[in-house]
């Protein structure tokens, strides 16, 4: 199914990624070409076919509820772009 | 010091238990080809101070008698893995200065085990890519040329930088990453070594995330036995990764060389592809043949939906990658791009943090998960996906391992795919249906094409029997006899 420019336009804000409008056709166009060649799974019987979710046949494990890490600010904080006082410093969210 | 270079990392390892060398000797050699090398652009950071203060440490602990497996050993690690205190980046500027305060697991078990990091290698951006091409450091050269050319080949991706520096006899052996070949295909166009373990033998602690159901760490080298003793060290289960088996590991290294007498290979029809070249048939041909001279059964087998793994897997792998990608957002790490509110902020950093490749997996991704669109292409490609692991399971029923190409051409020629996204993704196609079944598999080197390029053969195996990978790669290996090395132009 080819995809215009709109909806790349929508699914670039949906992905929080600017596109700036004279990209939205040309992404477009490429997208469509990708989208096109994926839609030959259409030819494979589906029918009744569990989807597979993961590569492992394991059961997920459980441990005790403790706390093993943490209270280590510093660390946390030393590759943020902004940080004071052990917070990050983030854009005013709310007015 | 060449010769301290060219040794394998079996020779270096007993090398070095006889005192014939130190590892700062060692390491010494490994530095100094490193900086003598930049030309390949396979390091994104050389660390040569930590790595002789890692090979002084580790002599100290020989000196006492102590030291593990590895103990001395100079190793390349891909900028995948986050190392602590030392910059990893992911080949992506979005990251470009982050230094992780933790280690990855994998490379943990390395240092455990005595290793010694030389520094952190180029990739594609995220480990999207198959020419290395999309990195933000620039595309890694492939330390090979075709006879008598000087055109600048790819090395594969997206562990090219691995590839390239083994090759180029950088380092004694890499880590690697493989989500759809990643390991496999720079394995082969660089005449290395590569395994991807199944699903879950490694821990992905540590490794940044690209598709998390397909990614998994494996080690690249230029032996088979080389490969086994790094896997033995990278593998085994961690608490930190719910995914990783609690299984033992095995000594892979003792599977080396043991007889293959009697193990039932598996051909697959599907894998002879249109346009494949003569050359790659032929050495197909070939590797069925010294198998069979090993003493291996040959069995015709059918894979009947191997031609859906690719799309499948750029709707599974992309889908994964949107999610684990939305992380990367300004606020706690990486670029921040400041704009006119939250949302502008978020938008603004993540178009001038990521390359055009990763942006395009991302917008698919986000695509094929939107509402009205999830269960025609999502739901369909993990139905497809339970389809070609049936395939698999359908295929032991009458063999014990696969034989097939690793890639369908050579190294091509930097440039030459990078306008046609879908071009570039078929450099997969022998691969990609291993990481949707969670399968192990190896690429050999097995021969030079007719330009004196290197070409690789692919053994796939059950899930956690990389034992027998070994046997048979082994058996590929001497049989091959493959001694050709690039010729020195950097």
């Amino acid at each position: 199914m080819a995809i215009d420019a709109a909806t790349v336009r929508k699914v670039a804000r949906l992905a929080r990624i600017a596109e700036p409008e004279e990209k939205l056709e040309p992404l477009a166009r490429e997208l469509s070409g990708i989208l096109n060649w994926i839609e030959q799974l259409n030819e494979v019987d589906t029918d009744g076919v569990e989807p597979m979710t993961t590569a492992v046949h394991a059961t997920l494990p459980m441990r005790d509820d403790v706390v093993t890490d943490g209270g280590d600010p510093a660390r946390v904080l030393a590759n943020a772009p902004k940080s004071n006082t052990n917070f990050f410093v983030v854009p005013k969210v709310v007015e | 010091m060449t010769e301290l270079t060219s040794l394998t990392l079996k020779a270096a390892l007993d090398g070095l238990q006889s005192k014939a060398f130190s590892s700062v000797e060692l390491t010494q050699a490994h530095v100094e080809a490193v900086e003598a090398a930049r030309a390949l652009n396979a390091f994104v950071l050389e660390t040569p101070d930590k790595a002789l203060e890692m090979a002084r440490a580790s002599d100290e602990r020989r000196a006492r008698g102590e030291g593990g497996p590895l103990e001395g050993a100079p190793l390349g690690i891909k900028d995948l893995f986050c190392t602590e205190g030392v910059r990893s980046t992911a080949g992506s500027k979005i990251i470009g200065e982050f230094k992780p305060t933790y280690e990855s697991t994998v490379t943990a078990n390395l240092w455990r085990d005595g290793a010694v990091m030389l520094g952190k290698l180029n990739m594609d951006e995220f480990a999207m890519g198959s020419s290395n091409e999309t990195s933000a450091f620039g595309p890694v050269v492939n330390p090979w040329r075709s006879r008598g050319g000087n055109a600048q080949l790819t090395p594969g991706g997206s562990s090219g930088g691995s590839a390239a520096a083994v090759a180029a006899e950088l380092c004694l052996g890499a880590t690697a990453t493989d989500t759809g070949g990643s390991i496999r295909q720079p394995a082969a166009f660089t005449g290395t070594v590569g395994i991807k373990p199944t699903y879950g033998r490694c821990s992905r602690w540590g490794i940044v995330a690209f598709a998390s159901s397909l990614d998994q760490a494996g080690p690249m080298a230029r032996t088979v036995e080389d490969a086994a003793i790094l896997l033995s060290s990278m593998s085994g289960h961690d608490p930190k990764d719910s995914t990783s088996l609690p299984v033992e590991v095995p000594d892979f290294a003792s599977f080396c060389g043991k007889s293959v007498k009697g193990l039932r290979i598996g051909v697959p029809k599907e894998y002879r592809v249109d346009n494949m070249p003569p050359e790659i048939d032929a050495l197909w041909e070939q590797g069925i043949a010294w198998l069979k001279e090993a003493g291996c059964e040959i069995v015709d087998v059918s894979l009947p939906h191997t031609k859906y793994a690719l799309p499948a897997y750029y709707i599974v792998a992309p889908a994964e990658a949107s999610s684990n990608l939305a992380r990367y957002d300004g606020m706690r790490y990486g670029l921040r791009v400041e704009g006119g509110n939250l949302t502008d902020t978020y938008e603004k950093s993540r178009a001038e943090g990521f390359g055009a490749e990763v942006k395009r997996r991302i917008l698919i991704g986000t695509y094929v998960l939107s509402a009205g669109y999830y269960d025609a292409y999502y739901l369909k490609a993990l139905k497809v996906r339970r389809r070609i692991a049936d395939d698999f399971d359908q295929a032991w029923q009458t063999c014990d391992a696969l034989l097939t190409p690793t890639a369908p051409s050579a190294a091509f020629q930097l440039g030459d795919k990078s306008d046609d996204p879908v071009a570039m993704y078929l450099n997969d196609i022998f691969t990609v249906t291993v990481n949707l079944a969670g399968l192990p598999g190896m690429s050999i080197p097995a021969g030079l094409d007719g330009q004196g390029l290197p070409l690789g053969l692919q053994l796939i195996g059950r899930a956690l029997d990389e034992g027998t990978l070994f046997s048979l790669g082994s058996a590929l290996e001497k049989a091959a006899d493959f001694k050709a090395k690039p010729q020195k132009w950097w």
